[in-house]
């Protein structure tokens, strides 16, 4: 029984003895509690939201059902409330926004991070990623004293480029679903060029150099394999400008017009969930005024969630096999 | 531009040390090199290297790591142009032509490269091999399909994936992502190849693999190859040129840098009494 051999294997053993401490001296086992008490925290708050959300908007619910979603008046003083006219500014403002910001913003990074000189690349995204931490109610201020009246003035261009629209009809005064949209696009637009370029960079040389190497030009190594190579970052990063934009209160608040309508002209004035709850919730009267404002964030986190999950089911559908 | 034979010879002398960097035995040179100097910013990387690759043969570099032999490979593709701040001076022929004379996307039709960790696009294993041919304007459904299945046959890797075409590329092993990397430069029928270490970051097998590939593909291919493995050298070159800090110490028939070299350095390194 006493062989060497047989002996060997015991030695460890008596080091490692699955004793706590040793646990504790190797750091696994209060890295592991640690970080799963974070996770276990994101959940605990997210669930702990939903559930206050949902508890809070009986009232409402009770009452309206899900009519409530399909309602199109929103009117305190007769206590009837819908929240459709909300959903469809938040939906179609944020539309906008990433219609303007995305290729805007993907074309930016891939001049940052490919044809720029690497100093200019630096200094640019140092102001770009400034313009991400500038405070949402001065992009607010911007958009009144700058943007609303800047696009007043160049309001017959637009009415003579894009006028054939049925969503550029009637009157223009400025605070407007497309006003909103447009400053949307500029707040967003920091995220989907740091984040892209940055996915950009971390592309390998060996890639680029992989497509030259087969006669292909700066543009079509670039284009070709750069790009699809960073494609799912660029994607996360998009992601991240949506979420941004369909949560966004302050500056929609101040140049969307505030009014609860639906209109299928971006030059008409809208409103949105963030914007209305901001704007009545301090002056709610009554359990079921405040309640429904509830509902309506509630309604807001469901649009988040769907939205996302639509995207990322598009994604997943679309991404052609052989590719990462 | 019908320079002949004995021009070329002229062309590839060493002007310093008056040794002809050629083999003795007259062959025909895909490229040559003339007191080529190479910079990266003010750091001379390469000094008056003189090499001409003789055609349809696999010339391989081999060296201590930081002489100079992947800098020295990848002015044969112009590809260190895409490192800012490098500088290239003296003369590279290819084919008695200039070779910084030819437009950058033609040069690299003509002269291919393989890198040294596989890089395979993160598309299929058909729209890599077929790569190339798209972006040199061949759209043809029944020619792409016809020259990916030639390269892949080049490659030796066609029955390993014919079922698989549309599969991606990262579904393959190591060995044959690089097989396929291999693949997808041949597809544009290079007239040269040029290797840098294909093999280091793969198993026995997978290198014995490419090095048959690499002895079959000379015939159609001039082949450069550089490793740090002496024994490759030994097997798959028929010439081999000896690298030390930016200098060509030697370059001759492969049997003779490893059995008589002509330089005390070039026999310290092949024999391991180096460093
Ligand atoms: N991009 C670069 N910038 C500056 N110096 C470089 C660069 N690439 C290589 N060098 C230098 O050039 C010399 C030769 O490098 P390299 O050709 O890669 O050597 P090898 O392939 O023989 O290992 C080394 O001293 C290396 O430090
Ligand atoms: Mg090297």
């Amino acid at each position: 029984m006493a062989t060497p051999v047989a002996e060997l294997p015991a030695a460890p053993s008596v080091r490692r003895a699955g004793s706590f401490f040793w646990g504790l001296h190797g750091g696994d086992k209060p890295a592991f509690l640690i970080t799963i008490s974070c996770a276990a925290a994101i959940v605990l708050v997210t669930c702990l939201l939903v559930y206050e959300l949902f508890v809070n908007s009986a009232v409402s619910r009770h009452k309206f059902g899900w009519d409530f979603l399909f309602s199109r008046v929103w009117d305190p003083v007769a206590g009837q409330f819908g929240a459709l006219p909300f959903v469809y500014g938040t939906v179609v403002t944020s539309a906008l926004a990433l219609v303007i910001a995305v290729p805007l913003g993907v074309g930016a990074a891939i001049f940052l991070s490919e044809l720029a000189p690497p100093r200019v690349s630096d200094t640019l995204t140092f102001l770009v990623e400034l313009l991400a931490a500038v405070p949402s109610v001065i992009f607010g201020l911007l958009a009144v004293f700058v943007l609303v009246p800047f696009l007043k003035q160049i309001e017959p261009v637009l009415r003579s480029v894009l006028g054939w629209l049925p969503t550029f009809q009637g009157p223009f005064y400025g605070f407007s679903l497309f006003a909103a949209g447009v400053i949307l696009a500029i707040m967003v637009l920091p995220f989907i060029i740091s984040i892209s370029r940055e996915v950009l960079l971390a592309v390998p040389t060996d890639q680029r150099e992989a497509a030259l190497a087969l006669g292909a030009t700066k543009w079509e190594s670039t284009w070709q394999v750069v790009v699809p190579f960073a494609r799912k970052g660029i994607t996360g990063s998009i992601f991240l400008a949506l979420a941004r934009a369909l949560g966004e209160t302050m500056a929609v608040t101040m140049v969307i017009g505030n009014d609860p309508k639906i209109s299928a002209s971006l030059f008409a004035p809208g409103y949105s969930i963030a914007a209305i709850i901001a704007n009545e919730f301090t002056e709610a009267t009554g359990d079921l005024y405040t309640s429904s404002l509830i509902e309506l964030g509630l309604v807001l986190f469901a649009l988040t969630i769907l939205i996302n999950g639509i995207a990322r089911l598009l994604i997943l559908t679309t991404t052609r096999r052989g590719e990462t | 531009m019908s320079t002949n034979v004995s021009t070329l010879q002229n062309l590839a002398i060493d002007m310093q040390k008056g040794v002809p960097m050629k083999p003795a035995a007259e062959t025909s040179a895909k490229l040559v090199t003339t007191d080529l100097n190479f910079y990266y910013g003010k750091f001379k990387a390469l000094h008056g290297i003189s090499l001409s690759v003789p055609t349809g043969a696999v010339t391989a570099l081999i060296g201590p790591s930081g002489c100079g032999k992947s800098t020295f490979l990848r002015t044969l593709n112009r590809m260190y142009e895409t490192v800012p701040l490098t500088r290239a001076e003296g003369a590279i022929l290819l084919d008695n032509e200039d070779l910084f004379a030819i437009e950058l996307s033609a040069l690299r039709r003509r002269v291919g490269m393989v890198f040294q960790r596989s890089n395979p696009f993160p598309k299929s294993i058909f729209d890599n091999v077929a790569y190339g041919l798209r972006v040199n304007g061949f759209a043809n459904k029944a020619t792409l399909q016809e020259s990916v299945e030639q390269s892949l046959r080049r490659a030796a890797l066609w029955d390993e994936v014919k079922d698989k075409l549309h599969e991606s590329a990262y579904s393959l092993s190591g060995g044959q992502q690089q097989r396929l990397c291999i693949a997808r430069a041949l597809a544009v029928n290079p007239e040269a190849l040029l290797l840098d270490e294909p093999c280091s970051a793969l198993d026995p097998i997978a290198t014995a693999k490419i090095e048959e590939l690499i002895l079959h593909l000379k015939r159609t291919c001039t082949i450069v190859i550089v490793t740090h493995n002496m024994q490759q050298a030994a097997r798959v070159a028929d010439y081999t040129g000896f690298f030390l800090l930016g200098k060509l110490i030697e370059f001759n028939a492969t049997k003779i840098i490893f059995q008589t070299p002509a330089q005390k350095e070039t026999e310290d390194y092949v024999t391991g009494r180096f460093g």
